[in-house]
């Protein structure tokens, strides 16, 4: 895969070349506490701008279906449940290697694409299959990491695992933050915290799980994104999924504002990762919209953005059946992750 | 590669285009030729020179043609309306809530179809038609449904007008036909109303509704044609009210042809609404907030925020992403559902804002706009920014109607303020902070008839909209926007010229009779002043004998009274309490001094004794009621259907001209005082011409109680020579006048250059012993504006 129009890549250090085509990482910046303090967000703003975009911006037929593929490399395919297994695993990685069926990309016209997810998310023990089955791919492993999802294991225990998870294949870490940091306005240690899982991943991507849903404000999302970015995340996503309120779409243009920003200030591009309650096509097409309109096409990329999501790829594969064929489509004709 | 594949490399949009083939088939069915909707009956489409075409100034297309309406037209239509208002009126509230349920059902029911045919016939996008104008317009006929429903316990006092005459713009055609109907018959009016000329075929697709929900004949009637057919309107005898929205040129000049017609009139009229961006603000959201007020409806919207003002510390930052912004912005065909801003309404409407836009440069404006495509034929223009510059530029002071932002920076939120207000409108503005002290501070010192805090073009049926200043008078909306439509059931006495006394031939310049030379000053900021021509006026009591002298006021009085008013700004500032307080003092000295005034009121005006002290005795009373109101008339809160609250606060009008009648005329003056003051304006007072010793002895009743200087200012002399220059001078905003009927149409016709608002008898009198006539409401609602903020909620 290539990008086109890319001319801002920085290349401020040599990161290991993953297996995508990756921009440089985030290096990330000493904790600059006024660039937490002048924040300022104002929900009903961000809420109507979310509500008034599905109004201004759409994608109708071949545009659609294109879109649509280009959310499919976007999205972290994952399993993290106490259930899972590693034919549960290879299953959701034959599903990554191959998200949609040969003959409707060729209907599509897009068999010379290659489409596949952008990883596979799973947790620590179900990191060794994942990587084996998808070795030959370029498809990433991720892993939930840092006591996912509540993140109140002890520190230590917090590094070795990333350290652990990274020994055992994980291109990129998912993290979760102290909640508490944020809650109590305790920036440094929340930068301090970053950092540190930032240092123990090595070359392994970070990305930074805020849990937005338990952050109290819009205001605090927006701050935590930023000390995030400080301690050097290379991406900042919303929830684990197992908040009671996950990715939504104002809260997703706040942080993508704050990345705008970051950028803004250091050149340096951060990803965006929406994780939960992301389950169909229509509502994936709104962040690829709000993600060009906000943050603009060098982002719709997956080494800049991701889908944190399940069961989205289903709904998608039936809406481009629908694209290829012009029948509605069943999920069953679609093979399971 | 296939198209599919490329779009994934590119992830470009494409066309998204709204299906118009329906409508189209409408037009045809219909002949692409339109009659007027006149008592039920469609009239025979006009052709030739009596028809005008209706374009798609997207492509430059005919729709259309309508007919050019013409006298007899009107005739027809007023005639139909004046049978069916009483008809109308009598209905219960509830049986025209249910025709107005009906409308409000049957725009939701076409409600696609009416955005489609609105943005060929406009230009405007279909997301704005769609998302916007239909919500809007059915949400109005919903509300006013409610008025209808509960008139008779809302506005109790208050009965119809008749036929109204609406003349509406082509900017939101059939969103502002719904703000022009559903109030006027919700309130029992009937209606002859002329969309644009530009865009009627909406408003005739609404007549067939009118039809289909079955509204008795001449309820509502659609006459299209040009300016000329307006006029027709304007000038119609049987029309007890004019609505218009167009341009200030315009309501200037409505309200000269209507000066003395005692029409109702309320005028919602042009704009240069500021845009204030405070360094403390989301900017990110300021910027969205940005692309909503001016980019909105192509620029064409009277109160787009077309001056941004930010806070210099973060100027550069804003206009730098305001500048990228508009590198994703979108501009072309109006049905494409990922376009930002469609079609100006015409080339000539192209062609002005071309022309302010090449003028504003000349004057030195930095032009910017975005390298984004926009469409080479049809009637676009791509957002435009202009930077460097003054407020003397013509794009900071002129409306142009199109989508042109000035931008410039303050240093402090006075100069903010100073900015915000220096220009002769004063419909809308938004304020951008995260300050809620700061926002509410300069919400309160706005000039602006509505104010968004932290959001910009918010609407909705319940609350009032309109202007202050030269942006018009009259709200829409709300149960401010309902008083427009209704008029007290009992408001003047009946019979002729009866405000007026005649002065008695009089012997003339004769010594004081009982040897106490009574000669009094006028009252201006607080003292006694010697009138400037140096002259005084005999006064007569009512046999004709001298009685005293008043000053003999000219101009220069009247300036200098409207000065030391305009300088007591602080009086409008000043708590409710306070002025209360202020006002039981003045009740109080008046009654230490009543025989006193009995006693001259007697000798003066000729009443019996017992008349003279009841006059006095309800004078009193009267300054009690008006300090009991004074923290009682409150404002509302709104409930938008939105996570907003929508202050509607009660603000007084500033500097008020008083003109009074004779008639009792010391509880004359006090009730026409006493509001004025009580609402916080300042007031520039002419007395009775034929009593004034009456309010000039009333001043030294002022100055023991403790009103501050200017607040109420008091010029005797020739009522209207004085009322002429108070009516022609631009820094008073209202006038009240209460004289001849000739003097009431020259007070409405001078007032028309700063769009003042009046409140003149047309030469009748009022019982003002009455509380139901002489006091109450409809005089504090006289005297004050309402403005609304808006503030959204949530973090």
């Amino acid at each position: 895969m290539s990008h086109n129009n890319v001319t801002d890549i920085s290349s401020k250090t040599a990161a290991r070349p993953l297996a995508q085509d990756h921009t440089a990482r985030n290096e990330g910046t000493d904790f600059n506490g006024d660039w937490v303090e002048e924040i300022r967000v104002n929900l009903s703003a961000a809420e109507r701008r979310v509500s008034t975009l599905a109004g201004r911006r759409t994608v109708k037929k071949e545009w659609q279906a294109a879109w649509l593929l280009k959310a499919i490399t976007c999205i972290d395919l994952t399993t993290l449940s106490g259930d899972d297994t590693p034919g549960r695993v290879q299953r959701l990685c034959a599903k990554a290697r191959q998200p949609v069926r040969a003959e409707i990309l060729s209907a599509l016209g897009a068999d010379k694409l290659t489409i596949r997810t952008g990883a596979v998310c799973v947790y620590h023990e179900m990191i060794k299959p994942a990587v084996d089955a998808l070795r030959g791919t370029a498809i990433p492993v991720a892993a939930v990491s840092t006591g996912f999802p509540a993140g109140l294991s002890p520190f230590e225990t917090r590094l070795d695992e990333i350290k652990r998870s990274v020994e055992a294949g994980a291109d990129e870490i998912d993290i979760v933050i102290s909640r508490r940091h944020v809650l109590t306005g305790n920036w440094p240690a929340l930068y301090d915290e970053v950092s540190a899982f930032r240092e123990a991943c090595g070359d392994a991507h970070l990305k930074s799980i805020l849990a937005t849903g338990q952050l109290g404000s819009i205001s605090k999302v927006a701050k935590a994104s930023m000390v995030s970015m400080m301690a050097g995340a290379d991406f900042v996503k919303t929830s684990t999924g197992m908040e009671s309120v996950n990715a939504t779409l104002p809260v997703s243009l706040v942080m993508m504002r704050t990345i705008r920003d970051y950028f803004e200030r250091t050149g340096t591009h951060v990803g965006f990762k929406p994780a939960g309650g992301i389950s169909s096509a229509k509502l994936a097409l709104q962040y690829l919209i709000l993600v060009k309109e906000e943050l603009g096409d060098r982002w719709l990329q997956p080494d800049l953005f991701r889908f944190g999501a399940s069961s989205l790829l289903g709904d998608i594969e039936r809406q481009l059946e629908h694209h290829a064929t012009g029948r509605y489509s069943a999920a069953h004709r679609h093979p399971m992750g | 590669m296939s198209n599919v594949a490329e779009i994934f490399q590119e992830m470009s949009y494409g066309p998204a285009p709204e299906q118009s083939d329906y409508v189209l088939k409408w037009l045809d069915d219909h002949g692409r030729a339109f009659g007027m909707f006149i008592d039920g009956k469609w009239t025979q489409a006009l052709t030739g020179a009596d028809a005008i075409e209706s374009k798609n100034p997207a492509t430059g297309e005919l729709l259309a043609t309508i007919s050019a309406g013409t006298k007899e037209h009107v005739d027809a239509a007023v005639t139909a309306a004046k049978a069916a208002a009483p008809g109308w009126a009598k209905l219960s509230g509830h049986a025209r809530a249910r025709y107005l349920y009906a409308l409000a059902r049957l725009v939701q029911k076409n409600s696609r179809f009416l955005a489609v045919l609105e943005t060929l016939d406009n230009g405007k996008t279909i997301r704005e038609t769609r998302d916007i104008d239909l919500p809007l317009i059915a949400r109005h006929f919903y509300h006013h449904a409610g008025w209808a429903q509960l008139l008779e316990s809302e506005f109790p006092d208050r009965q119809p007008l008749g036929v109204v005459g609406q003349i509406i713009p082509w900017n939101f055609p059939l969103l502002m036909l719904a703000w022009k109907i559903a109030p006027a018959l919700a309130a029992g009016n009937t209606v002859v109303l002329k969309p644009a000329e530009y865009t009627s075929l909406t408003a005739l697709y609404f007549a067939g509704l009118c039809e289909e929900a079955g509204l008795p004949p001449g309820v509502v009637n659609i006459v299209t044609g040009a300016g000329e057919t307006g006029a027709h309107i304007t000038s119609h005898p049987e029309i007890s009210k004019i609505a218009f929205t167009g341009s200030t040129e315009v309501g200037r000049i409505i309200r000269q042809t209507t000066a003395g017609s005692t029409k109702k009139l309320s005028l919602e009229l042009g704009g240069k609404s500021p845009f204030l961006i405070f360094e403390d603000a989301d900017i990110d959201g300021a910027i969205e907030g940005l692309v909503d007020a001016i980019w909105f409806n192509q620029g064409e919207v009277c109160c787009a925020g077309s001056r941004l003002l930010v806070e210099e510390s973060v100027a550069e930052k804003v206009v730098g992403k305001i500048k990228s912004r508009l590198e994703r912005f979108r501009v072309g065909d109006p049905l494409d559902k990922a376009v930002d801003m469609g079609a100006l309404v015409d080339p000539i409407q192209k062609r002005s804002i071309e022309f302010l836009v090449q003028q504003a440069v000349d004057e030195g404006a930095d032009l910017w706009r975005p390298s984004i495509p926009c469409p080479e034929q049809g009637s676009f223009l791509p957002p435009t920014l202009l930077t460097n510059v003054s407020p003397s530029n013509v794009a900071v002071r002129d409306e142009i109607f199109g989508p042109v932002l000035t931008a410039m920076s303050f240093r402090t939120l006075d100069e903010a303020v100073a900015l915000a207000n220096n220009t002769r409108y004063g419909l809308a503005a938004s304020i951008w902070s995260e300050n809620i002290n700061r926002a509410l501070s300069v919400a309160g010192d706005l000039k602006a008839g509505v104010v968004w805090i932290n959001s910009t073009n918010q609407f909705d049926a319940a609350c009032g909209f309109g202007g202050y200043r030269e942006s018009g008078f009259g709200r829409e909306g709300g149960a401010e926007g309902m008083l427009e439509y209704l008029t007290p059931k009992a408001e003047w006495s009946d019979g002729g010229e009866m405000a007026v006394i005649p002065a008695p031939q009089g012997p003339g310049d004769m010594p004081p009779s009982d040897g106490i030379d009574r000669t009094y000053k006028n009252y201006i900021g607080g003292k006694q002043t010697r009138p400037d021509g140096g002259n005084t006026l005999v006064c007569l009591d009512h046999q004709g004998q001298y009685a005293g002298r008043v000053g003999d006021g000219n101009r220069k009085d009247i300036r200098d009274a409207v000065e030391a008013a305009h300088n007591a700004a602080s009086w409008s500032k000043t708590t409710a309490h306070n002025r209360a307080q202020i006002l039981y003092f003045i009740a109080e000295n008046l009654d230490a001094r009543g025989e006193e005034f009995a006693s001259l009121l007697k000798s003066l005006t000729g009443v019996s004794a017992r008349r003279a002290k009841a006059e006095v005795d309800t004078t009193i009373s009267r300054l009690f009621s008006y300090a009991a109101w004074a923290d009682k008339f409150d404002g509302k809160v709104h409930t938008p259907p939105s996570r907003n609250i929508a202050l509607a606060v009660h603000e007084p009008i500033g500097v008020v001209g008083i003109v009074c009648p004779d008639t009792f005329p010391l509880l004359s003056f006090v009730s026409l005082v006493a509001p004025v003051v009580a609402m916080g304006n300042r007031a520039v007072v002419i007395p009775s011409e034929r009593f004034p010793m009456i309010a000039a002895e009333f001043y030294q009743i002022l100055e023991t109680s403790d009103l501050p200087g200017g607040v109420l200012n008091i010029v005797t002399g020739n009522r209207d020579t004085l009322t002429d220059t108070l009516a022609k001078h631009d820094q008073v905003e209202g006038i009240w006048y209460h004289g001849s009927s000739a003097g009431s149409a020259e007070v409405e016709r001078l007032s028309a250059d700063n769009l003042k608002r009046t409140w003149v008898n047309d030469g009748k009198a009022r019982d003002w012993f009455s509380n139901a006539t002489g006091e109450g409401r409809q005089f504090l609602e006289q005297a004050c504006q309402v403005k609304n903020i808006w503030l959204p909620y949530g973090d």
